[in-house]
């Protein structure tokens, strides 16, 4: 389980920030090895190329072969001058998702949702087929967190943006993010309660990834889903901190077993090294297997 | 100049002789002469007994150049340990034209960067032929414009160690660039501020040529110690010059590890394949290319074995800091050293017994009774094209232009159990896989699989390979199925017009021809 009901059982460990006016970088997005990238339209781009970074995303997402790579576009915040034509130009070439920063009120997810249906029906595309991941950067938007993950059907997940919200706070953003931990638990929390799924935000220290190691297991301890990535040399060190230790794995394929068992005993009760084993640790043992697999490791079946 | 042509095993078109090179035989396999009944007769050359002397430093290099008795016509040859710093193919050319010398056939064990002089000594009339491994710059153009007398002749390091021999490369003085050198010719590249490490080419061409001057500018009181790489027998006489070439390009830094995305994927995929292939085991032995995804294969290779405290037998080849570092780390129990990469090399080929200095016959002479790449399990090579015959160009440009090396490339892949090509799907927007090479080097039938970042391709040969690839979740597509793939990105590049005129031939390690290079119009 654990992916979200809208997650279509998709991976989402990792998720690659490319910068969208790029090609050399855009036209390997498959060869990254991340689970998703972030083709980005927004923080990465100088205004004065806002307009070609659009026009080669487009032509990306229409021409170039993902793999199995999720394909989610970071678009402009709904206050820029930038946000419809963004959505005019990518929601036809059909992307999962879009990416959508500074959101403070569900009254933001709603216009994009709008403006989103509305290029369906103009298209002929199946309604409601491309997802948005809103991005919650500022203390209002911490605050405002419940009402926007109830606003649209469209939600896929939440993200935290940390660097944005530290400046809102006025903090410094420290290697540890102890001073992010009520904001990250709050996205967590906020997207749980409405069966979103919820993404870390970036490590900026490219060469610190040990550094990197360290958010990455908190980010998963919190609930997080998965956490973005700005290099893709930090791909694999996010893999490896989602994936479980082999310790882990043989618990987790105990408790499964057991409660297989006990369920064709049809017996409610189950314990595993003496101890109880009860539906949400059956749970979890089944995201232990499943982040096993995505690591690449070797799951026999249960 | 129009030759007398036939097409050869790989369907190449070849020349059954040119002026000046004799009868060429065609390319017929990749082991047709390897089968234990090949026989070959070594050419003799007669030889001055020179009188006994005590001190072999000759006042100037114009009077070295003069003692040798080197005339216009002759065959002078160089090695190429000095990386991009060499400044004594320059110096000796430079001298010898101003002796009024003509007409000269180079021998270099390579060209590099440092080499562009060669293409004004071919202007003025000084070097009018060339047989070497590699070339670039503006001696790459001279070739592909056809300016050189005869076609170039473009070897393997095993094939020209053979040709030597063999005597059908008969060098008459050999200039030998000497880090550090004694008075009566001991040298070596492992000491000196212009120290290279292993001087592998130059301990071939010491032992056959028939004139052998050590050109130093680092006289150390006699005896050279502790090492001696070419060994005063060897030596006719002592030039002292003021530079033999530019620290700072000789004394490169260690060859960093890639951290391109696309280089690392590929190494990454390439990894992978070696572990499936059952080969990375207790006592194995590994070989890497100098740079790109084939030397960062070695990254991947060091990480696993630290980890599963798997130790290999020896690695060969071109040595960088990094293979050096494995060494050091206990990883292997020798490196065989024919060519040192980089300058991070020389502690190690200095202070470490377990690292070996090698001359080229040693490392890949087919010819020999037992080149180290015969027994060589696993080695990561680099490419320009390769096509979907397997085949691999290491020499040729997507202009047509020659600015590439032949180097071992060949000879690791005939002689390894598993040899992988690592290679970027396009560079430049350009593909990298043809329907057909422009210059076949290595053969496909050497070579077992094709590495890219957008999947791998295992020679049809190999099924094994590709059944324990596939079992290992490698993604495995046709040769064909991935070429199609990059199309989709690139498109089909148009082919480079070439005229007819063939300006070098590609010689396989066992003398055949595999290829010609033609001029670019």
């Amino acid at each position: 389980m654990m992916s979200s009901p809208r997650s279509g059982g998709r991976p989402r460990r990792s998720l690659l920030y490319i910068p969208g006016n790029n090609p050399g970088m855009i036209q390997n997005c498959a060869i990254y090895g991340a689970d998703g990238v972030l083709l980005d339209l927004e923080d990465a781009i100088a205004l004065a190329e806002k307009d070609a970074a659009r026009a080669l995303v487009r032509h990306a997402l229409e021409a170039l072969d993902f793999g199995g790579v999720e394909r989610v576009v970071r678009i402009n915040a709904r206050d820029t001058p930038f946000f419809a034509a963004d959505l005019a130009e990518i929601i036809p070439a059909r992307p999962d998702a879009i990416r959508l920063p500074k959101v403070d009120s569900a009254e933001d997810v709603l216009e994009a949702d709008r403006l989103i249906s509305r290029i369906e029906a103009e298209r002929g595309l199946p309604p409601g087929g491309i997802g948005i991941q809103a991005m919650l950067e500022t203390a209002r938007a911490i605050v405002n967190a419940a009402s926007i993950a109830a606003a649209s059907p469209r939600l896929v997940g939440l993200t935290l943006g940390g660097q944005d919200l530290a400046a809102d706070l006025g903090i410094k953003a420290t290697a540890g993010g102890l001073e992010l931990l009520y904001a990250k638990s709050a996205v967590v929390i906020a997207a749980k309660a409405f069966g979103l799924e919820a993404f870390d935000t970036v490590y900026t220290a490219i060469d610190d990834l040990a550094g990197l190691a360290e958010q990455a297991a908190l980010a998963l301890s919190l609930g997080f889903s998965g956490k973005a990535a700005i290099h893709p040399s930090q791909v694999p060190v996010i893999h490896a901190a989602f994936a479980p230790t082999e310790k882990e794995l043989r618990k987790a394929l105990a408790v499964v077993k057991a409660a297989r068992e006990a369920e064709e005993r049809r017996s409610g009760v189950v314990a595993v090294d003496g101890k109880m084993v009860d539906a949400p640790v059956v749970a979890q043992a089944e995201r232990t297997l499943e982040l096993a697999r995505l690591a690449g490791m070797e799951v026999p079946s249960a | 100049m129009k030759l007398d042509m036939t097409q050869n095993s790989l369907g190449r078109l070849v020349p059954r002789g040119a002026p000046g090179l004799g009868e060429l035989a065609p390319f017929a396999g990749a082991y047709a002469r390897l089968d234990g009944t090949y026989e070959w007769t070594p050419r003799a050359f007669p030889r001055r007994v020179p009188a006994p002397s005590s001190d072999k430093v000759a006042p100037s290099l114009e009077e070295t150049i003069r003692r040798s008795g080197l005339d216009s016509g002759m065959t002078v040859s160089f090695h190429h340990h000095l990386r991009n710093g060499d400044a004594v193919v320059d110096l000796v050319l430079g001298a010898a034209e101003r002796l009024g010398i003509r007409n000269l056939t180079l021998a270099p064990s390579s060209l590099g960067d440092s080499h562009d002089c060669v293409a004004e000594y071919l202007r003025r009339g000084v070097v009018t032929r060339l047989n070497t491994s590699g070339v670039r710059g503006e001696v790459g153009k001279a070739i592909s414009q056809g300016r050189f007398e005869a076609p170039v002749v473009i070897r393997s390091h095993g094939g020209r160690a053979r040709a030597i021999e063999e005597g059908s490369l008969r060098i008459d003085v050999a200039f030998l660039a000497a880090p550090a050198c004694d008075r009566l010719g001991n040298m070596t590249g492992s000491s000196g501020k212009t120290a290279c490490g292993s001087l592998g080419y130059a301990m071939h061409d010491a032992r056959y040529a028939g004139h052998v001057v050590a050109v130093t500018d680092n006289l150390v009181p006699y005896p050279l110690a502790p090492r001696i790489s070419v060994p005063q027998h060897l030596v006719d006489q002592v030039a002292v010059v003021d530079s033999i070439g530019d620290p700072s390009r000789i004394a490169t830094g260690a060859t960093r590890i890639s951290r391109d995305p696309v280089q690392l994927r590929i190494a990454e995929l390439a990894f992978g394949l070696v572990r499936a292939s059952g080969l990375l085991v207790e006592g194995c032995s590994f070989q890497t290319g100098g740079g790109g995804p084939s030397l960062a294969v070695a990254r991947y290779v060091r990480d696993y074995m630290k980890e599963k405290g798997v130790k290999g037998s020896y690695c060969i080849g071109g040595i960088t800091g990094y293979m050096a570092d494995m060494l050091k780390e206990g990883l292997f129990d020798a490196l065989f050293d024919v060519q040192s990469f980089d300058a991070a090399v020389t502690g190690s080929i200095a202070g470490n017994p377990r690292h070996l200095e090698v001359d080229v016959s040693c490392y890949a002479n087919p010819f020999n009774k037992g080149c180290l790449v015969n027994d060589l399990d696993i080695v990561a090579l680099a490419a320009l094209d390769v096509d979907v015959d397997f085949n691999v160009d290491v020499l040729t440009g997507h202009d047509g232009v020659l600015r590439g090396a032949s180097g071992g490339h060949s000879d690791t892949a005939a002689g390894a159990k598993l040899a992988i090509i690592t290679v970027p799907s396009m560079r430049n927007g350009v593909p990298s896989i043809r329907e057909r090479v422009q210059t076949a080097v290595t053969p496909g039938e050497t070579v077992d699989a094709i590495v890219t970042e957008r999947g791998m391709a295992i020679n049809p040969r190999r099924e094994d390979l590709a059944r324990a690839a596939r079992a290992a979740g490698l993604p495995v597509k046709g040769i064909r199925e991935l070429k199609a793939e990059i199309e989709r990105v690139t498109g089909v590049p148009d082919e480079v017009r070439f005229s007819d005129e063939v300006v070098g031939i590609v010689e396989y390690r066992d003398g055949t021809i595999i290829d010609s290079i033609r001029r670019v119009d």
